[in-house]
């Protein structure tokens, strides 16, 4: 069974974002850039998934600028078998990469799709679920746990109320919750060995998609921001506050 | 415009998160309610009771009993023929549903809205909260989550729907559910409780988090909710973790114990009316967005806490 999984290069989620001055977006200029910390667990699984023998070969994908090749790269070090880029400067929005990633599955037939459940960037926790949509097949969400069995694979799900657990009939889209599986760090050799697997680079077009825009961005602007209270002293300063504030 | 709201519900009765979802959508225009599941006459009785709910739709189906997005996202974008809007809480429900909805409809979905600015334009945060996009849909239908903590809820009564039987396409054949593994507790929901108290990786296990956290919670009537190093660390189950990728919670008051502080904790708590911080480390974050804090040692300073309340 062959397992695509698509990866998203991003701001790195130790980075605190800054609003540009102007309102047009996130200054993302000189900042570190790594890889979706989701998608990150969605390699690492599919990793898992080959050397328990379930997957046979692991294709990574990225929709976006040159340099997410360097996020392509880290997925072929940490144990992916191959990459395509599908290059563009563009901002391309959840429905248009689903679209792009449609296209690919359509190509590669693969039995697993794993994604991130949404990119720290942009928060919106889409594409996945877009993806099975368009492709009319299953979708486990938020998986922590994910065990094929057959011809279906049985996910585990965290839910707002604990977990779900619901079967799929393959192909089935998976996108990864915190909790699935801690990634591995690439080891030098396997960094080095990266450098010589096969990456394709291609264009949304080449799939036929059209990327433009269906949400515009009017204005990004800063949170309203809390003001730092008072530091008290003990306990028994704290407990009269607490008392204040009517909830004791 | 006539907007179509998914209920959330458990088959017997509607879930809070529904009534703040009402309130966007009756910014956007008439409200009309989608109640699907399983044996769920009673919820569609009770959702007609929601205070400005022009009308119900009740798909009664085993296929939608347990909400799988494969069954119920081609019931909704049925429906769509005849609505302009789908907006759902932005639960985990929500969230897995909407964007298969989306693309049926081939429609961008706004995530998380915040507030509703015009009759396509919406804010909602982006880069874990720190930063608040206006955005403009281009699309002929909207498809939208909601942040339930960013709209006042809708009263639970004063309305008196009609309810109408929908049929639907039913078993897609394609998911089946296996099982839940549900947390029954005494205390109140994380989402919308009035008081939480949440703990850190400064608790050090399931034990010490159980015997600090829960006495204070049980004191104050409050949920008990964690930071993710304590979520991922097993101190408790994933339903308790607060943050940009669990619950976005904001209470009356958050009391913070053994939580630096990082940004994806800030992203869940931040709208909390008063954030009081219990830390030993004086430089923690925490104590940037607190508004009453204390530089102490939790293992002295909590249960010291609990037996002055």
């Amino acid at each position: 069974m062959k397992i695509v999984v698509p990866v998203k290069r991003v701001i790195d989620y130790n980075v605190k974002p800054r609003v540009k001055a102007d309102g047009t977006g996130v200054d993302l200029a000189n900042v570190k850039m790594s890889m979706n910390p989701f998608d990150e667990i969605a390699v690492e699984e599919a990793i898992r998934l080959k050397e328990k023998g379930v997957a046979t070969e692991i294709v990574a994908v990225s929709v976006g600028p040159a340099k997410a090749q360097e996020t392509l790269r880290t997925a072929l070090a940490m144990g992916a078998d191959r990459a395509i880029l599908v290059q563009t400067d563009d901002e391309v929005e959840p429905l248009a990469v689903a679209k792009i990633l449609k296209a690919i599955a359509d190509e590669e037939t693969p039995g697993l799709v794993i994604l991130g459940k949404q990119a720290i960037d942009d928060d919106s926790n889409q594409t996945g679920q877009m993806l099975a949509a368009l492709l009319g097949r299953p979708q486990g969400t938020f998986a922590s746990e994910v065990t094929v069995d057959g011809d279906s694979v049985v996910v585990k799900r965290e839910v707002d109320g604990g977990l779900e657990t619901v079967k799929l009939a393959l192909p089935a889209i998976v996108t990864t919750d915190l909790r699935l599986n801690e990634p591995r760090y690439a080891s030098l050799p396997n960094i080095m060995k990266a450098k010589s697997k096969p990456l394709a680079t291609k264009a949304p077009a080449d799939y036929g998609v059209d990327t433009a825009p269906r949400l515009k961005t009017l204005k990004v602007g800063e949170p309203p921001v809390r003001q730092a209270g008072v530091k008290v002293a003990d306990v028994d300063t704290l407990v009269a506050k607490i008392k204040e504030l009517g909830i004791a | 415009m006539k907007t179509l709201v998914w209920v959330e519900h458990d088959n017997a009765s509607v879930k809070d998160a529904t009534l703040a979802t009402v309130t966007a959508a009756s910014q956007l225009g008439e409200v009309h309610l989608l109640v699907a599941g399983e044996g769920c006459a009673a919820v569609a009785d009770q959702a007609a009771k929601i205070a400005g709910v022009a009308k119900v739709h009740l798909a009664d189906n085993a296929a939608y009993g347990h909400g799988l997005a494969e069954n119920v996202a081609p019931l909704i974008a049925d429906l769509m023929a005849s609505h302009d809007a789908f907006v759902a809480p932005a639960t985990t429900t929500g969230k897995n549903v909407a964007p298969r909805v989306a693309a049926l409809l081939d429609v961008m979905q706004i995530s998380d809205i915040l507030s509703v600015e015009g009759e396509k334009t919406f804010t909602r945060p982006i880069y874990a909260g720190n930063a608040i996009a206006t955005v403009e849909s281009a699309d002929p239908k909207l498809v939208i989550t909601v942040r339930g903590t960013a709209f006042a809820k809708a009263p639970a009564e004063g309305g008196s729907a009609a309810v109408e039987a929908v049929a639907g396409p039913g078993d897609a054949g394609l998911s089946s559910y296996v099982g839940s593994e549900i947390a029954k507790s005494e205390r109140p929901e994380l989402t919308s409780a009035k008081v939480i108290v949440s703990g850190g990786r400064a608790l050090k296990d399931s034990d010490t988090f159980q015997q600090y956290i829960f006495p204070l919670a049980d004191k104050l009537g409050a949920a008990v909710g964690a930071s993710r190093a304590a979520v991922d660390a097993g101190y408790v189950p994933n339903d308790y973790q607060v943050g940009q990728t669990g619950k976005i919670v904001a209470p009356e008051v958050y009391i913070a114990v053994g939580i630096s502080g990082a940004i994806q904790h800030l992203a869940g708590m931040k709208d909390s009316k008063t954030i009081i911080a219990i830390n030993k480390d004086e430089d923690a974050p925490i104590f940037q967005v607190a508004d009453l804090g204390l530089v102490a040692d939790l293992f002295t300073a909590v249960p010291d806490l609990t037996s002055k309340l």
